[in-house]
């Protein structure tokens, strides 16, 4: 895991990987999902929670972007921005060439870099939007992510109504998007840390259990984080890892602890939080709206209730394509982790 | 840690599927669906002229079940519950097809619903195609017609 690394010039940098931001901030944030994930364990901490899937439309993929824009708008409104005061959109989803996002980006009209990392998409989205306004390129950059249950289905896996049982390593795609306002200035958490992940391929090809498949790469990103900043786990309050569900969540707790670490009541896992066991979600949920609505309606309000200061989110994505798997390639990984302060 | 190990390890730790839950579930669902099919070869046993005729008959009266069921959202509810009781009668199969054709109509008529409703149908058939010709070869030599 130490590779020989020439030390670090630039006057961000923090040990190997990590960067340290001096002033960004979630100076508005949203949470948008759909009536099944309204269901689950965190009713209570989204903005907006439809009351249809389908969002009234006709497809499951113009109902992705229903969501996807009005968590923009809920943030900006939050931050009482106007899209046309926002310098950069920075945003992703899961589906073929990030249709969801370059739609919403064109009603926006804000200029667009579309964002890949799977789940961990969001995570990259706020790395990257920060190093923007902590940079001194923009003013504000508005980040957003989504999926959709449906629409993930029938690119990754099946038709919506096939005979398949799902296996209790399977995970459910959340159907929701999460958006976030960077600014210097703003009333939400300061964004302070961001330890960039690396693809991590362990070898795993089974889809249907994605959890064990992201363990490590959440695992050495954590690692990293530590070692490169000096942090302990003790210094946080939550320690919040994006999708892995119950199977994923397992692995990742032996692996760090295999590496000396010990996590104690600190991990929480989005994709364990987000659906109750009646629901039938398998290991958890997943998706890039997993990450997203949990750190932007979970973790930033219980911030703002003062119950956590100080959090690590640690996001993560399952980066294979639906023919990558079918051609038996192993699942590529990755986990990027920011730092939320109060 | 070394990527042979972790995938031992995640070998090791997958949850145990309830094997005795599964094949119990599969053969209620599985048998009650044999059963309303045994129902229904029998009212039209007592119509139709020919056992061919009552059995043509019933399977298409379990693919219509089958697609119905599907398109009112409620057969993959039931594979959830059953899991293969559902997938192997053809109600299972008509489910393959019309939850495709269901999935895809929204990119149109032909290039959608008529191109993608065989995308999980479509090896069934060409495998029991295939099934088909090699058993009928070996019968057709067993019998001695090629001598």
């Amino acid at each position: 895991m130490s590779a020989t690394i020439t030390p670090a010039t630039a006057a961000k940098r923090v040990g190997n990987f990590t960067v340290a931001f001096d002033q960004v901030r979630i100076a508005g944030r949203a949470a948008v999902v759909g009536p099944h994930e309204g269901k689950g364990n965190l009713t209570a901490y989204f903005d907006h929670i439809a009351a249809d899937p389908m969002w009234g439309e006709s497809s499951a993929e113009r109902a992705e972007r229903h969501y996807l824009r009005t968590a923009c708008r809920l943030a900006l409104e939050a931050a009482g921005v106007r899209p046309e005061d926002v310098n950069y959109f920075l945003a992703g989803d899961l589906l073929n060439q990030l249709i969801t996002s370059n739609f919403v980006a064109h009603s926006l009209g804000i200029p667009f870099y579309g964002l890949f990392n799977a789940c961990a998409t969001i995570a990259e989205g706020l790395a990257l939007g920060a190093a923007l306004v902590d940079g001194g390129f923009a003013d504000r950059v508005l980040v957003g992510a989504s999926s959709h249950y449906q629409t993930a289905e029938r690119q990754y896996r099946y038709p919506i109504e096939l005979n398949v049982q799902r296996k209790p390593t399977n995970h459910w795609t959340t159907t929701g998007a999460g958006a976030a306002l960077l600014a210097r200035d703003g009333a939400g958490p300061r964004l302070t840390l961001h330890t960039a992940g690396r693809v991590i391929d362990y070898g795993l090809k089974d889809v249907n259990d994605m959890g064990s498949a992201m363990a490590p790469a959440a695992a050495d990103t954590l690692l990293r984080h530590l070692a490169d900043t000096g942090r302990h786990v003790g210094d946080y309050d939550l320690i919040l890892t994006g999708d892995l569900g119950r199977q994923g969540s397992k692995m990742f707790r032996m692996l760090v602890k295999e590496a000396g670490i010990t996590l104690g009541g600190k991990h929480k896992d989005g994709g364990v939080m987000m659906f109750k066991p009646e629901q039938q979600a398998g290991a958890g949920a997943s998706g890039a709206a997993c990450s997203a609505t949990v750190i932007f309606g979970y973790a930033i309000k219980e911030m703002e209730r003062g119950r956590y200061r100080r959090v690590l989110c640690l996001p993560t994505g399952s980066l294979h394509s639906p023919l990558s798997y079918q051609q038996g390639e192993s699942i590529p990984t990755i986990s990027h982790a920011v730092v939320l302060e109060w | 840690m070394d990527p042979k190990r972790y995938r031992q390890l995640v070998r090791e730790r997958l949850p145990k599927p309830d094997l005795a839950r599964g094949v119990t579930r599969a053969f209620v669902l599985g048998g009650t669906i044999a059963l309303l099919g045994q129902v229904v070869y029998d009212i039209f046993r007592a119509m139709e002229p020919t056992q061919g005729e009552a059995v043509a008959a019933t399977l298409a009266t379990l693919i219509l079940i089958g697609g119905v069921l599907t398109a009112l959202g409620v057969y993959d509810n039931l594979a959830e519950w059953g899991g293969a009781g559902a997938a192997v009668p053809i109600t299972g199969f008509a489910n393959t097809i019309v939850s495709a054709a269901m999935d895809f109509r929204r990119e149109g008529i032909v290039l959608g619903l008529a191109s993608k409703m065989f995308v999980i149908a479509g090896p069934v058939i060409v495998f029991a195609t295939v099934v088909g010709l090699i058993v009928g070869l070996a019968k057709a030599i067993y019998l001695g017609l090629f001598a």
